[in-house]
């Protein structure tokens, strides 16, 4: 089975600023990560080539230093990455990006499955995953809390949903984005380690992936962000005191009140 | 302080510190609470390779030896020394295959002691042997192509949990401290079996229990070096595993020295930090010191061992003296520290104290550690003459 797993390296979440002039995130001395859903698409595609064989390649775009977050997925078992990098890419929005993701991911030959995060915690738009399905014209299963079968050509899995889940079957090669709930990440391996450190990183720039050259970077990318900005916080609670008959006579008080009822 | 410590060094501590911080500190008071052998942290580590750290490349391992087996114990303790000792009494099991095994024995053994799918123990202890080793009473009789044991040893980590087992046995009593052998017995041999399991002071988390041998038979082949050689290949084992207890005791000390430092910082007294009070500024200094210099001595020491030192007897000694006496100073200063808040279950340092007290006593007892010091050095002293 050939799996490749799409990652994005992050700014830690803790610590995540933002320009107000250029409306993006200010990367510059903040610590970054592996966007953590993408940590269990790594984890179920090194699981999965444990139960059929085969290889799990790492996809990412980014500026160079992304190439850290390749090797961290090695150390964990993954056996090869491929990082997209190029001043042509500068700037994508999740259209361009899932345009040149689809583009390498093409370039890579057969594969089976492509496993992304539910979404990135920095843009939070879990439209990626979609996209790339789209743009490869396969099938798709979003928000995978558990793949119940896979084997050759076939897999059945579990979608979240707010109530409940459902049980969807697809064919192969199609595409997967998966939430915490599917697995526990491992951490990586000495060996691992050892050998991310000495493993190629292959870089792929624009030329190498074709295609159309007007849908990659800024040019390809559609969304204009006017601002972003934090929302206010919201105000303090109040939590209602006494025995319960007294809650609840003082709650519906409330609730007239301010005409909510 | 840096140890220039190699990019393969580095990245085993890193990995370590990792399991440490992410698996075991959530999960350690509970474990010492409930006595509970931490088997998933087992998995971790063996899934990490840090079972493969202290053994050569030709057997499974990565290459490393003492050293590296110290950076593991030091970041486990800094934790659970609970959860440290059970990944160290696997070396300690290891060490006599390696250092006096033959190339079956060692191809056999080793390999699945450094993918952590094995656990190993030493058993020497008995009820009336601790500090004299050579009182042991476990007799093992040569029976055509097998081995006969029978006797009890006592206190051993890892029992029960282990599977494989090296066991110090008399093979011939007349001839006392010279016949001694040391026998390589596996889980689920028959008329080999578990007796109770100690409940501890500290350390709680690991296993330590009884082995109870009746009509052992173990094949011949299982012998480790010659008949009579029990009593070095005790020693020698010690001689190369003795630095882990400093590094235990190191890591423990760290952790308490840590927490120390963090909870000064936040208590407030008389209206200021009890950070400001010099006389808590200079036990910190002092406790902060004692570490850095015991770790100094832990890592010069297995460097020297992992060198290829002819006998590194009184070194290794001296580490783990050094290291497990500051321990305990160091440990006992930092519930002073933490005042009545540092004697209640909610903090981490009373269980750091209860731990550190098992490194003055186990691998010999510090006072045995100075007749080891005090023996050499009368020693070499005698041979300049
Ligand atoms: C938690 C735990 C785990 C252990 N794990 C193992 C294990 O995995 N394998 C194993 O084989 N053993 C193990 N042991 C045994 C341990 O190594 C012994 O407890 C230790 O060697 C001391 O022996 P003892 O307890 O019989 O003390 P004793 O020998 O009875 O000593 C009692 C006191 O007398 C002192 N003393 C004795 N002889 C002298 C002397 N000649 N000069 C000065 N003072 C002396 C000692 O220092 C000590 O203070 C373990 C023990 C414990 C408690």
């Amino acid at each position: 089975m050939n799996i490749i797993v799409c990652i994005k390296q992050v700014p830690e979440t803790a610590e995540i600023r933002i320009d107000e002039k250029t409306n993006t995130l200010v990367r510059e001395g903040v610590p970054a990560i592996i966007n953590p859903f993408d940590t269990y698409a790594l984890e179920e595609g090194i699981r999965i080539r444990e139960k059929c064989g085969g290889g799990v390649t790492v996809l990412t775009m980014g500026p160079p230093q992304a190439e850290q977050a390749l090797r961290e997925a090695i150390a964990m078992g993954v056996d090869s990455g491929v990082l997209l990098s190029d001043k042509a890419f500068a700037g994508s929005d999740t259209l361009a990006t899932s345009y040149a993701l689809s583009r390498a991911i093409r370039q890579m030959g057969r594969f089976d499955l492509v496993i992304c995060g539910k979404q990135a915690i920095d843009g939070d738009t879990a439209q990626v995953g979609p996209g790339i399905a789209e743009m490869l014209g396969i099938p798709f299963i979003a928000y995978v809390r558990k793949i119940e079968e896979i084997r050759e050509g076939y897999i059945r899995a579990e979608r979240l949903m707010e109530t409940g889940y459902q049980i969807i079957e697809m064919s192969l090669p199609s595409l997967i984005t998966v939430v915490k709930e599917i697995n526990e990440p491992r951490l990586p391996s000495l060996r691992g380690m050892l050998k991310a450190k000495k493993t190629n990183i292959s870089v792929w720039d624009v030329e190498k992936l074709g295609g159309d050259t007007g849908r990659f970077g800024l040019d390809g990318s559609p969304t204009q962000v006017i601002r972003i900005f934090t929302p206010e916080p919201r105000k303090g609670g109040e939590i209602l005191q006494g025995a319960v008959e007294e809650q609840v006579a003082a709650l519906i008080e409330r609730l007239k009140e301010t005409k909510l009822v | 302080m840096d140890y220039f410590l190699t990019e393969e060094q580095k990245m085993v501590r890193e990995l370590a510190r990792r399991i440490a911080e992410e698996k075991v500190a959530p999960v350690a008071a509970e474990l010492d609470e409930k006595e509970e052998f931490p088997w998933e942290i087992m998995k971790e580590l063996a899934q990490a390779d840090l079972f493969a750290v202290f053994l050569p490349e030709e057997y499974g391992g990565l290459g490393g030896k003492t050293f590296e087996l110290c950076l593991v114990t030091e970041e486990l303790s800094r934790i659970c020394s609970g959860v440290a000792v059970s990944y160290a009494a696997s070396a300690l099991g290891s060490f006599p295959i390696l250092l006096f095994g033959n190339e079956t024995q060692r191809k056999e053994f080793l390999p699945k002691i450094a993918s952590g799918e094995k656990l190993a123990a030493f058993g020497l202890t008995e009820a009336n042997a601790g500090s004299d080793a050579a009182g042991i009473e476990t007799t093992a009789v040569r029976k055509g192509d097998k081995y006969v044991i029978n006797g009890t040893k006592q206190w051993i980590t890892n029992g029960g949990e282990a599977e494989i087992y090296t066991v110090i046995a008399m093979t011939d009593k007349k001839r006392g401290n010279r016949g001694a052998s040391a026998i390589i017995v596996e889980k689920g041999t028959p008329g080999f079996d578990f007796g109770k399991k100690e409940k501890k002071m500290g350390i709680r988390a690991s296993a330590t229990r009884e082995l109870v041998f009746q009509d052992c038979e173990v094949p011949a082949e299982n012998l480790l070096g010659k008949e009579g050689m029990g009593f070095i290949i005790a020693m020698r084992t010690f001689d190369a595993s003795r630095p882990g207890i400093g590094a235990q005791a190191v890591g423990i000390a760290q952790g308490a020295l840590d927490a120390a430092v963090d909870y000064a910082r936040e208590r407030v007294q008389f209206g200021q930090k009890i950070s400001s009070f010099q006389a808590i500024q200079h036990m910190l200094a002092d406790m902060a010191t004692h570490v850095e210099a015991a770790r100094a001595l832990v890592y010069a020491t297995a460097r020297m061992i992992d060198s290829g030192a002819k006998d590194a007897a009184k070194e290794s000694a001296m580490s783990k003296l050094f290291a497990s006496d500051m321990c305990m100073r160091v440990t006992v200063d930092a519930v002073q520290i933490f005042g009545g808040y540092g004697y209640m279950k909610d903090y981490p340092v009373e269980k750091m104290m209860r731990d550190a007290k098992i490194t003055q006593i186990y691998e010999g007892t510090n006072q045995i550690q100075r007749n080891i010091i005090a023996l050499h050095l009368i020693k070499e002293a005698a041979s300049k003459k």
